[in-house]
């Protein structure tokens, strides 16, 4: 096989309803890399600086895995880019690996959306840790067609319960729904959640009703991911914490969520003016 | 009398990202080049020592190759030197003549249009430097080094190099072209870029020691400064490290053209008396807004350059001064809503001779749509996160020694990581002393 470059797509998957899974050749991220890290990439010169969590990777070959959904522009383009072709700009691996180590023994994963793809390293990760006796996981999605990873996920957990909200796959409902059902029965010593704002701050109210730890992975605007400007901010306990640096990986007791939605949406109105150049791209 | 280039009218400059200053015509800078006396004095004043009478009297010459071969002996940024540097506290400052010569602008004359490249037999040493970190302090060490027979490759994180002269430094004073050709310049003398690498995550220090056998760490003051104010998340606060990037580097004043978006307000004010707060005003005025800078002690105590205090005056915007935040209201949508100022009163002077200020029971609420901060930065400790020993200060700056060496072996810092932040010259000076210990120490 051909030597390949630095940030050359080696593979491309569609893996749902505009969602990709793209596995990229960049050794020294792939050899730098903790589970829960994440990098930034930029599709072309005018692009946007966009944060996508690492998957997977693969050591010996020096890949990378990231899955993502069209969403904007930057996404859209990058969905648009073949095997073999290079992405101008990576950053990473960025941001803190998720702490492993702690005694847990029984691990409850909630993953929604997108964010179903973050959680997959990290049920690998845990699952090396042979005192851990069970590890559960709810996913949960629009339909069938955004439920991503099942067999991937299923492999390594104990239990898995699939959701959808139209009932297309698994259970009819939100994750939090199977999520309650669990919490009731079930005793647990950890959750990660990673999914919509809302979804995590959902996830982390239930949780807290049972005191049970509730970790969560956050996404946020960036620009640089490596503290210098501030963009990814959020109030965490009262104090202001970078995403970047100080996460992605946070207690979600002490995450404001409501005021990070506002965050998330400041930019709405341009997202709005990126997605007519799109309209406009396709009408050419 | 001095005689100042050509400048673009405020009412046209402030509708584009283009240069304010024209610079010299070379009948201007020869006319302005003959006052000078050739004293000498003003050499001291320069951080870097550039032979100041030895440049102005080839332009007086009208050897104008000479007057750039003479720069670049102590300079390698002269085009950037010659707009961003703070001349009126360093060479010009030491001039002997009433109103001193326009040594910046003569600079940025002779680099902007009699650039040579310097023929060099470099004989090389076999020796290998990282340079991690591509701002004025990389930019010169690599240069030194490159010059002296080692090879050097650049690390940098973000993917454009020059650092805060990229990201920070807005382009109607430092366009980007002028980085560029100083940038490829060193790229045609065999330095190497390597853009998308952050050391202490994609590469470790340790790593580098193991691969090179030296290492210059010139990775700046790489962290905003805030209030801690209640409120400063609100939608429409930016730190100025924010606001500045997301124009400077990211371009999105071209939006969306450029896909990087930015929040333009009808109103905007910035907190802050130094440049950065100057660049972030008159960039704001460039998106249109109505903007007023917002300072806690009387105009003459800012730290910014008098020149681009005018220019901003020129250009429409406004300064508050004896006013100190103390709170951001925001409304239901978690938008900034007004801020709330307390007046403050002078209260005598304070050691470095500016004016000390006491809190007065008054306060104001000035309306805005947008709020920078640009109160300051701090450095990045970034690449200590594995394990290693590199010594920090308390204020998270890196500990060298009077030659710029650091806690480890074969390892040397320079820049606002050591200093603060501080000037591009001051960075670009410390560069050189640690170049000139780096050539002593391993270049044998």
């Amino acid at each position: 096989m051909r030597n390949q470059m630095r940030n050359q797509i080696v593979s491309k998957d569609k893996l749902g309803k505009n969602i990709y899974s793209f596995w990229i050749h960049n050794p020294e991220i792939a050899s730098h890399y903790s589970a829960g890290q994440f990098l930034i990439l930029k599709v072309k010169k005018e692009g946007e600086r966009i944060p996508l969590t690492i998957v997977d990777i693969n050591l010996k070959k020096g890949n990378i895995q990231i899955i993502f959904q069209v969403v904007g522009l930057t996404t859209k383009i990058l969905s648009e880019m073949k095997t073999g072709e290079i992405i101008p700009d990576i950053l990473g691996p960025l941001g803190n690996g998720v702490e492993t180590k702690e005694n847990f023994k029984n691990i409850l994963f909630v993953g929604g959306g997108i964010g179903i793809a973050p959680i997959f390293p990290k049920i690998k990760e845990f699952r090396m840790n042979k005192k851990i006796k069970n590890i559960d996981s709810i996913i949960g999605s629009k339909n069938k067609d955004s439920l991503i990873l099942i067999n991937e996920i299923e492999r390594y957990v104990d239990n898995l319960y699939c959701m959808t909200d139209n009932g297309s796959y698994g259970e009819k409902g939100f994750v939090t729904k199977r999520l309650k059902k669990l919490l009731k029965d079930k005793e647990y010593d950890l959750c990660i959640a990673v999914g919509p704002l809302i979804m995590m701050k959902k996830v982390v109210e239930n949780a807290k009703k049972y005191k049970l730890k509730t970790l969560v992975s956050l996404n946020t605007i960036m620009i640089d991911g490596t503290g210098m400007c501030g963009g990814c901010r959020l109030s965490y306990n009262g104090q202001t914490k970078y995403t970047c640096v100080d996460g992605p990986v946070f207690d979600g007791y002490k995450v404001n969520f409501d005021e990070l939605m506002k965050r998330n949406r400041q930019y709405e109105d341009s997202e709005c003016k990126l997605e007519k150049k799109i309209d406009r791209k396709r009408d050419e | 009398m001095r005689i100042e280039p050509e400048e673009r009218s405020p009412e046209i400059r402030i509708k584009d990202f283009k240069e304010v200053n024209k610079g010299y015509r070379i009948e201007e800078a020869i006319k302005e080049a003959n006052r000078c006396k050739e004293c000498g004095l003003c050499i001291k004043g320069c951080p870097v020592e550039v032979d100041i009478p030895g440049f102005i009297r080839a332009i007086k010459e009208e050897k104008f190759q000479k007057a750039y071969k003479i720069i670049n002996e102590e300079n390698i940024l002269p085009a950037i030197c010659g707009r961003v540097c703070p001349q009126e506290n360093q060479c010009e400052a030491e001039c002997i003549l009433e109103t001193p010569i326009n040594i910046g602008k003569l600079e940025r004359f002779v680099a902007d249009n009699y650039s040579v490249e310097l023929d060099r037999q470099i004989k090389k040493n076999n020796k290998i430097v990282a340079v991690v970190g591509s701002g004025p302090a990389g930019l010169t060490a690599s240069n030194e080094l490159i010059k002296n027979g080692f090879d050097v490759v650049i690390f940098e994180a973000l993917h454009k190099f020059g650092g805060v002269l990229r990201y920070g430094i807005p382009n109607f004073r430092l366009p980007d072209e002028i980085i560029n050709r100083e940038i490829d310049k060193l790229k045609k003398m065999g330095v190497k870029f390597k853009k998308n690498y952050l050391i202490g995550k994609t590469l470790y220090l340790e790593e580098l020691q193991e691969k090179f056998d030296g290492i210059f760490i010139s990775v700046g003051a790489g962290l905003p400064r805030q209030l801690n104010i209640k409120g400063e998340n609100a939608i429409g606060v930016y730190f100025a490290n924010e606001f500045l990037t997301r124009v400077n580097l990211m371009k999105a004043y071209r939006f969306p053209e450029h896909h990087t978006p930015i929040k333009k307000g009808k109103r905007t004010l910035i907190v802050g008396g130094g440049n950065v707060a100057v660049d972030s005003a008159r960039v704001a005025r460039r998106l249109g807004s109505k903007v007023s800078i917002v300072y806690r002690r009387l105009r003459e105590d800012m730290p910014a350059r008098n020149e681009e205090i005018e220019h901003a005056l020129e250009e429409g915007i406004d300064i508050k001064t004896l006013l100190n935040p103390v709170e951001i209201i925001s409304n239901k949508n978690g938008k900034i809503k007004e801020i709330l100022f307390r007046r403050m009163k002078t209260v005598g002077k304070t050691e470095d001779g500016r004016n000390a200020i006491d809190n007065t029971d008054e306060f104001i609420r000035i309306k805005t749509d947008i709020f920078i901060e640009a109160i300051g930065q701090r450095p990045n400790k970034m690449i200590s996160n594995k394990e290693n020993d590199l010594k920090f200060d308390r204020w998270g700056r890196i500990v060298v020694d009077n030659k710029m060496q650091t806690s480890l072996k074969k390892v040397w810092a320079a820049g606002d990581i050591v200093s603060g932040a501080a000037t591009v010259i001051k960075a670009m000076g410390e560069a050189k002393k640690a170049s000139a210990s780096i050539i002593n120490k391993i270049g044998g």
